[in-house]
């Protein structure tokens, strides 16, 4: 249904969805959003160097749609050798992702940098789209 | 311009029986003496969106200088992620309808419900100890039967004439509020278009049975996708190599792309004018004319997105949520703690 607007422009519905992630937040890390977080979510693989500069990854309940963003925001690292990631059988839901580095920084450390920037890309965008609904430079029906 | 280096990088090449140049290769180490490292300045300095049209039902925007692999993420968690409400339990009292009792449950899953979505909680399936609250299940009730018309005109077939409720729509199915849900959902919740066909009826049949809804995700059961659809094409490039075409080449030219695309000016050129309205039938490629005189290609970072939403949420709103999703993905996999 067409959701209403408050006088920001956003629709009221977004706002409760983002005060429903803050109230989330704010508990002491325990996210209901769909169900809890399986302790197993990731793991690390054997066969990760002594130094910890090459290492695997196993994501579980994940698919492309996180493994081929989360890779493109690793490789974007210049301390990042390599990364890559698969699948192993399209049956199980797991992923597997090898990050080897050039030494410099952790493969643990190359992981958890490109979250950080794949979050603040996911930010950024969602700023400009909102600003361009609210901007209203468009029509409203379908040409 | 084709001879423009950047422009080159970013152009996936059109031939007339493959395409080069697909893979992103903006990786630092890639070009030596080049810092293509993340930046989030010089990402923003790139990133545009720009909103074409934004209805009730459907939008189509342009997403600028990003990479495919996160619209494609965008694209699929709007299709397969975003959480919907759809009836999942049927509970059926009495069906002597010709529509079996499973196939009528399956023809009302897939009718796509106008609610909010944020106001439900998940419901866990799996567990039987866990009852139904009003804070995650909504109940429904269809109730029709049908009766014989008592006095029709003599001589019609028309069903609608001579019977009383033969056809049951999606319009009959009323919503029961429990608990809370009555100040939640103040205009009910009811199908996003009434005139949906659930079943036929003859006098005599009747249909009677309670349907619980909950939260799902198009993952689990397409019924639970909020889009129609969600896609998104590259813009195409049409590049005029060497002198330009001029005459009765021009207008061919111009019949090998659809309406708007090739204009010719008052010289008699033919130009390109809008390279967006193009669908790349590559029927240019097609003609020997035309060998070594034109380019085709796509822009690699600028995605047209098209968003058909089923009714239950504007198609901003389900864009916002597909954005808002991947954060939280992001941000589950970041609080483990990988070094113990």
């Amino acid at each position: 249904m067409p959701s209403a607007t408050n006088e920001n422009g956003v629709s009221e519905s977004s706002e409760a969805l983002q005060e429903q992630i803050v109230d989330q937040e704010m508990a002491d890390g325990e996210f209901e959003f769909e169900g809890e977080i399986d302790p197993n979510k990731i793991q690390m693989l054997p066969g990760a160097s002594e130094d910890g500069t090459a290492a695997s990854f196993r994501i579980l309940q994940e698919d492309h749609t996180l493994g081929n963003a989360l890779r493109y925001m690793i490789m974007k690292n210049p301390n990042v050798e390599f990364c890559g990631y698969s699948i192993p059988h399209p049956s199980e839901a797991a992923m597997n992702l090898r990050i080897q580095t050039y030494g410099e920084i952790s493969a643990i450390q190359a992981l958890e940098k490109g979250l950080d920037d794949l979050m603040e890309l996911c930010d950024h965008v969602e700023d400009e789209y909102r600003k361009a609904v609210e901007a209203g430079e468009y029509s409203t029906f379908e040409p | 311009m084709v001879d423009n280096i950047s422009a080159q990088r970013n152009r996936v090449g059109i031939e007339h029986d493959r395409v080069t140049n697909v893979s992103s290769t903006d990786f630092p180490g890639y070009y030596p003496g080049e810092d293509q490292a993340w930046n989030i300045d010089k990402f923003k300095k790139n990133f545009k969106i720009q909103i074409s049209y934004l209805s009730d039902i459907s939008s189509s925007f342009d997403l600028v200088g990003n990479d495919a692999s996160i619209a494609n993420a965008f694209r699929r968690i709007m299709i397969s992620e975003v959480p919907t409400l759809a009836i999942e339990y049927v509970y059926v009292e009495n069906n002597t309808s010709i529509i079996q009792d499973e196939v009528l449950a399956h023809r009302l899953g897939l009718i796509p419900l106008k609610a909010n979505p944020d106001y439900l909680r998940w419901f866990k399936k799996d567990d039987p100890d866990i009852e139904p609250t009003d804070y995650d299940t909504v109940v429904l009730h269809l109730s029709a039967k049908c009766t014989a018309n008592p006095n029709p005109p003599p001589g019609t077939t028309d069903p609608k004439v001579l019977y009383n409720n033969a056809n049951v729509y999606a319009s009959a199915i009323k919503f029961e509020p429990q608990g809370r849900q009555a100040e939640w959902f103040p205009d009910g919740i009811t199908a996003t278009n009434p005139d949906i066909l659930i079943a036929k009826l003859r006098p005599g049949q009747e249909i009677d049975l309670t349907m619980h809804c909950i939260l799902g995700i198009g993952q689990d059961h397409a019924k639970f996708s909020p889009v129609a659809t969600a896609s998104y094409r590259l813009l195409p490039t049409i590049d005029i190599i060497g002198p330009p075409l001029t005459g009765p080449l021009a207008q061919k030219f111009k019949s090998c792309f659809p309406e708007g695309v090739i204009a010719i000016n008052s010289k008699g050129e033919a130009y390109v004018k809008d390279a967006r309205k193009d669908t790349v039938s590559r029927e240019v490629l097609r003609h020997s004319e035309f060998e070594g005189r034109v380019k085709l290609g796509r822009q690699r970072d600028h995605f047209i997105f098209n968003i058909e939403s089923t009714g239950a949420m504007t198609p901003d709103e389900i864009f916002i949520k597909s954005v808002q999703l991947l954060k939280r993905k992001c941000q589950i996999l970041r609080k483990f703690d990988l070094r113990t």
